[in-house]
């Protein structure tokens, strides 16, 4: 195969148009949407040409080698980075002139790679952040102890248990976030991410760091928030047992393009893929 | 309610042990035990103290080193002056005109506050902190330039940028009064700080301060400290967030500086320079970032240390530099913070609060 020749086959790639939304989202829009995504840094292309469709209860991956850009989507879907092209849409709003705060309260919550807690806040107090805009009372209200805040803080501190006690976090609640295991430090960050009433959950590598039976427990989980929550999943990963176990879409990124996408079994046979993590094959071990 | 139970236990004792200090003291001022140089320094305690509280609220809860904090108490202290003096005879009662000119002072603390919070809270880290010191400064001596008289016909006031205007210029009436003659500061000042009205201003500030901290904007303030990018992913709104912070810090710091001022006949600005700014610092520190009490109990010993050293004569300062160094190595260090925890519990409770 020539370089020439396998240049052009990446061109071949069926790329659908649209991600694999799951029959039971099949006749809703989709809650996400990127149209022609891009960003530079400086003279350098991050992030090329990224389109992509995500149905309301669908859990996609995003996967791809060291530095393929899959954070930088992250970072853009989120705004902590401005896409220099093309745009973002989530429930069919355009999220273009929106700061990373704002598109928080429409509905995209996310962990990170490196976590990301308040440290040196409690449990309770992580997931309350993460309540912030649950809670109506105003700043005399809290000075002054109104009822509205004693109000305003039950419900919140209740729903807050609530949610640990999805992970079985419950009792945790008065320790420092600082303090937690690093395990219990991922699942805080998703229960603060839940916090915030999202419809688009999207996770960065959860599964880092963890051994096979805390990342099967974090696959169960995960179904578990989708079912329990009804909203969509994006998650980057590395560990291809849980992107090829629960995904239900996948979309490869290589260099900042999309190289492929499809549904687990399709993504597992595609040569592009293969070549992107594998390497291709060389010229005299072909002959 | 049952929820908050740690931190309204842990507030509760320190709004008692407060109650207590007041008490005690106003007993021993009856019976006569404190001498005359001791009761002077009460106010001025009282001042710091609030002072302490204001700025552990931006440095402790809001993570950002302000090093311009005197500025603010500088603003307080001679809007409190203008306000006291000027309403001499609208308002005869002593403690409403001492409650009116602590709110005008907390008011235009606060303005001020806010307009330089707004290039101020782009910045971050030592970058702020330099900004807040040159803000500091530059309050001082536009303070310096100001010229303030009273008379029937209200006030008259002159900015004096250029120094070639005197009191004259203010154009006041013959039963009109100076206020302040510029860079000789506020002279003539009715003095009607008390100890009284200084220890409800420590508890209405610790209450504010406390009251803030645990509610959603205080966490949210320290979530931002923690982490800012994690607390604007889940829908914080960074600068506003640290705008509450600073203004409600560069209020109370008003407050204290029209107390402060009002204690006393003459002041002038130089007084709230850099150093008064990094004293404030040094009791926060002291005390422990974001620990309410620890820098109550800092701001009153440090105060009280060097005017207790007066005997020592020349070696006052000398010594008292040993004993920040002192404290600061003992408090950071494990071993240390294990035995005060033994013999005070308090001490304990307070590192967790810290």
């Amino acid at each position: 195969m020539s370089q020439q020749k396998s240049r052009l086959n990446i061109k071949m790639v069926p790329v659908q148009s649209h991600a694999i939304v799951p029959d039971r989202d099949a006749d809703k829009s989709p809650i996400l949407e990127c149209h022609h995504l891009g960003i530079d840094f400086g003279g350098l292309t991050a992030v090329n040409n990224f389109n992509l469709m995500i149905g309301r209860t669908e859990i996609a991956g995003l996967i791809g080698p060291n530095g393929a850009g899959k954070t930088t989507v992250f970072n853009m879907l989120t705004k902590v980075y401005q896409p220099t092209r093309g745009s973002i849409l989530l429930d069919g709003r355009d999220t273009s002139k929106l700061s990373t705060a704002q598109v928080s309260r429409l509905g995209i919550a996310r962990t990170f790679q490196n976590i990301r807690l308040f440290k040196d806040l409690t449990v309770l107090d992580n997931v309350l952040v993460g309540l912030h805009d649950e809670m109506d009372y105003r700043l005399p209200s809290a000075i002054f102890r109104l009822p509205d805040f004693w109000r305003g803080e039950r419900i919140a501190r209740e729903r807050a248990r609530e949610l640990l006690s999805i992970f079985d976090m419950q009792d945790m609640a008065d320790a420092k976030a600082g303090s937690l295991p690093y395990g219990a430090q991922r699942r805080l960050e998703i229960v603060r991410a839940l916090a915030t009433n999202p419809s688009l959950l999207l996770l960065d590598e959860p599964a880092a760091g963890m051994n096979p039976s805390e990342t099967s427990e974090l696959m169960d989980n995960i179904v578990k928030i989708r079912d329990l929550f009804h909203i969509a999943i994006m998650l980057i990963e590395h560990d291809m047992n849980l992107v090829m176990g629960i995904c239900e879409g996948i979309c490869v990124l290589n260099f900042g393009e999309v190289i492929a996408k499809g549904t687990p079994d399709e993504i597992k046979s595609n040569p592009v893929v293969i070549e992107a993590y594998l390497g291709k094959k060389d010229k005299k071990e072909e002959a | 309610m049952k929820n908050l139970k740690p931190h309204t236990k842990h507030n509760i004792v320190t709004f008692a042990g407060l109650a207590l200090v007041w008490i005690i003291v106003s007993v021993m001022r009856g019976q006569g035990v404190l001498g005359r140089s001791t009761t002077g320094l009460l106010v001025p305690i009282c001042c710091y103290v609030v002072m302490a509280l204001s700025l552990n609220l931006t440095v402790g809860i809001m993570g950002e080193l302000s090093l311009g904090h005197a500025g603010f108490m500088g603003i307080g202290a001679f809007s409190g002056i203008i306000a006291s003096q000027s309403l001499l005879n609208i308002i005869p009662s002593v403690p409403l005109r001492l409650i009116t000119a602590m709110l005008v002072g907390a008011i235009f603390a606060g303005i001020f506050g806010f307009l330089i919070g707004i290039p101020v809270l782009r910045l971050r880290g030592d970058y702020l902190a330099i900004v807040t010191l040159a803000f500091g400064e530059i309050i001082k001596e536009l303070i310096t330039c100001l010229l303030v008289g009273v008379d029937e016909h209200g006030l008259h006031m002159i900015f004096n940028y250029r120094g070639l205007k005197n009191v004259d210029d203010l154009g006041l009436s013959p039963t009109g009064q100076v206020i302040i003659k510029g860079a000789q500061g506020a002279t003539g000042t009715q003095p009607i700080a008390s100890f009284t009205a200084g220890m409800l201003l420590i508890m209405v500030t610790l209450f504010i301060i406390l009251n803030l901290i645990y509610s959603r904007t205080g966490r949210a303030i320290m979530a931002i400290r923690d982490n800012r990018i994690a607390a604007e992913s889940v829908g914080i709104d960074i600068t506003k967030h640290k705008m509450i912070a600073f203004v409600m810090s560069a209020a109370m710091a008003g407050a204290a500086g029209a107390l402060y001022g009002l204690n006393y006949s003459n002041l002038v600005a130089a007084k709230f320079d850099f150093n008064t700014s990094i004293l404030v610092l040094v009791f926060v520190v002291l005390g422990g970032l974001g620990n309410m009490r620890g820098s109550i109990i800092a701001a009153v010993l440090l105060y009280v240390l060097p005017e207790a050293l007066r005997g020592m004569h020349d070696y006052r300062m000398l010594i008292y530099a040993i004993v920040l160094i002192v404290v600061m190595l003992t408090t950071n260090s494990p071993v240390a913070r294990n035995l005060f925890s033994r013999w005070f519990r308090f001490g304990k409770k307070g590192e967790e609060d810290a």
